[in-house]
């Protein structure tokens, strides 16, 4: 929480462009803040980092390269020992700008280390002049979750320099392998044991990114759990028998949605996140209603139902009012839809369908209801959505065993996440702001 | 069983008689031991009446290890009916894909469980239903406890009690046999039984 003030206190002072105070007061939206980079809009612009001199300075210009890479919304140019090459012509005062937009690239990051951290200057090749610079705090560099953290932070803020839009390097994905909950850097590095009670499923991210609600299944029902990632501390919200599965915090963070039932089927139900009597939600009449996921408004859910005689997706106001079929099915079709979520945009729900008795990942568009199929290859399941509303994590067995793979929806590009096997029930974080 | 010397014995006694006539003297030598039949006798009777005590009491234990054995033999039986009776309160029920519903064959099988559940009061038991590894993660969770909701509400009305069947799903997190074929699925789609209460003395009801 600090370094996030900070980070934004710093970037007020270093950053001396008229766009600053749109900056420093809306963090939500995501249009932020761009420096005016001059580059073809809907292309790709060329991003060169520039070597970083210092003690660790090759893992901030690797990270910092990984990060825009993994974004998928700028092109690394130079990432190669060639591009160490190239470090001799940023020196001095006015970098070689024409040889580096021969290159491709429409941006340099110039980054150096300073006793509290990290400045950055981002050049504007085509303008040929340096478009803005910033100074941000890290922390030491021995304390690697957390450096690293801050660094991903430093990435995301260069994206929207560059692109307008934020990255997502500072988020984290948490899942379940084994029975029990872990969490891992989005960049794959600095997976850890969660904590909390076992066998622990689904688990679901609390909007200021320091909790986590899930189920856990015991011998005699499940139960709806609250873990403190920080300190650890663990306790039940809901238990009281039967199924309680599949839990979701609203986007205020005032309300966990799950299922539950006993003999007569699973309804949502809605229990205030502090504890509280569940209330029921879904009138499903002896049918199962599954794992809900909110609109970024929160005023709608999408949820899993086999109202209609086998699972699809539905739709219908938080108070259960209104739901309507949104996953299409020819009649007769034995296969089915399930596990939607909702993108942090709120234009589309990604969720799984069987294609030839396997899950695929998909996604539907809520203005048109156009699907588009992003997987083939084997058994993929359990999508889950980046807060850019573009990268999705899921599950797929394409090595032969479960791990957790991310995908950008608009260029069809996945990357393994996981190296461990097991992994699955992803969950993707907010924007962690450094923490 | 001991060998008595009976004829050692009358050898024994008997020899200085013989050695007595074969080295006759003139009378005036002093009488040899005079033969004393009636203690061997006396001798020879104590010895079998020994023998038949031994006898007897031979007899009485053997009698007493087939007495033995009989009752253990109605035990180990009475044991096999109530391991039966609980085989069958544990027999599981199978279902088709993405299905909840009981076969005829299923509801043979709970209707096996109702007169033990009859005779027995105090048996509790705890109904876990689980689906095969194809569906949703997270919806085969609801799907297993439909499937142990579909054998309670089979049980409740034929007469037993709710309060005694508890329900729990597992979904497909504990699977019955691995394996990705149609074997391995068909075993996995099932609601378990386990007995939470009152399993160590059944009564067995009688007849069928």
């Amino acid at each position: 929480m600090t370094l996030s003030n900070s980070l934004r206190a710093s970037l007020a002072l270093a950053l001396l462009l008229p766009a600053v105070p749109a900056l420093a007061q809306d963090t939500t939206s995501n249009r932020g803040v761009r420096i005016g980079l001059s580059y073809q809009l809907g292309g790709r612009p060329g991003v060169y980092i520039a070597p970083v001199t210092g003690p660790a300075g090759d893992s901030v210009r690797a990270i910092l390269q990984r990060d825009l890479d993994n974004g998928d919304r700028v092109t690394i140019v130079g990432s190669d020992s060639a591009g160490l090459a190239l470090a001799p012509l940023i020196r001095g005062t006015t970098p070689s700008y024409e040889i580096f937009a021969r290159l491709g690239a429409a941006a340099l990051v110039v980054a150096t280390q300073t006793p509290t951290g990290l400045r950055v200057a981002l050049h504007d090749v085509a303008a040929r002049k340096v478009a803005g610079a910033r100074n941000f705090a890290l922390p030491a560099f021995s304390s690697a979750r957390e450096w690293r953290a801050a660094l991903h932070a430093v990435s995301d803020e260069v994206e929207q320099w560059i692109t307008g839009t934020r990255g997502i390097a500072a988020t984290r994905i948490a899942f379940s392998r084994g029975g029990r909950l872990f969490i891992i850097d989005s960049d794959g590095w600095g997976e850890t044991a969660a904590g909390g009670s076992a066998p622990a499923l689904s688990p679901g991210w609390h909007p200021n990114g320091q909790r986590l609600v899930y189920s856990v299944l015991g011998e005699a029902g499940s139960r709806i759990m609250v873990l403190e990632l920080s300190g650890g501390a663990n306790r039940a919200l809901v238990s009281r028998g039967g199924l309680n599965i599949t839990p979701v915090y609203s986007p205020d963070g005032m309300t966990v949605l799950f299922s539950s039932g006993a003999e007569d089927g699973t309804d949502l139900h809605a229990v205030p996140a502090s504890g509280g009597a569940p209330r029921r939600v879904t009138v499903g009449r002896g049918t199962d209603n599954v794992s809900p996921s909110y609109s970024p408004d929160g005023r709608r859910v999408a949820f899993t139902s086999g109202r209609s005689g086998h699972p699809e997706v539905y739709i219908m106001d938080a108070d259960g009012t209104g739901a309507e079929l949104l996953t299409p099915f020819a009649f007769g079709d034995q296969y089915y839809r399930s596990n939607p979520d909702w993108s942090p945009d709120g234009r589309s729900v990604a969720f799984q369908s069987q294609v030839a008795g396997q899950f695929q990942v998909m996604t539907i568009s809520l203005r048109d209801r156009s699907v588009k199929q992003h997987t083939s290859e084997s058994t993929n399941e359990d999508p889950s959505w980046a807060p850019d509303g573009r990268h999705l994590v899921f599950t797929s067995s394409r090595t032969g065993v479960k791990q957790l793979w991310v995908l950008d929806t608009e260029t069809g590009r996945v990357r393994q996440l996981t190296r461990t096997g097991g992994a699955r029930l992803a969950a993707w974080s907010p924007r962690l702001a450094g923490r | 069983m001991t060998v008595f010397p009976r004829i050692a014995l009358t050898v024994l006694v008997a020899a200085p008689v013989l050695a007595g006539v074969a080295c006759r003297r003139p009378p005036a030598t002093p009488p040899g031991p005079a033969v004393n039949q009636d203690s061997i006798d006396a001798e020879n009777a104590r010895r079998d009446s020994l023998a038949r005590l031994e006898q007897m009491r031979q007899d009485e234990l053997a009698r007493e290890r087939a007495r033995r054995d009989s009752i253990a033999n109605a035990g180990s039986r009475r044991d096999q009916m109530l391991e039966a009776a609980r085989e069958t309160i544990r027999n599981p029920v199978y279902f088709e894909f993405d299905r909840s519903d009981l076969s005829p064959e299923d509801q043979a099988r709970l209707d096996a469980k109702i007169p033990i559940l009859n005779a027995n009061a105090s048996l509790r038991i705890r109904a876990a239903g689980h689906t095969d590894s194809r569906g949703s993660d997270e919806y085969n969770l609801a799907l297993g406890q439909r499937r142990a909701a579909a054998a309670k509400r089979y049980l409740t009305q034929h007469g037993i009690d709710a309060s005694r069947i508890e329900t729990v799903s597992f979904g497909e997190e504990r699977p019955a046999a691995q394996g990705g074929d149609e074997s391995a699925f068909a075993q996995n789609r099932r609601t378990e039984f386990e007995i939470i209460a009152g399993g160590d003395n059944i009564v067995v009801p009688s007849g069928p």
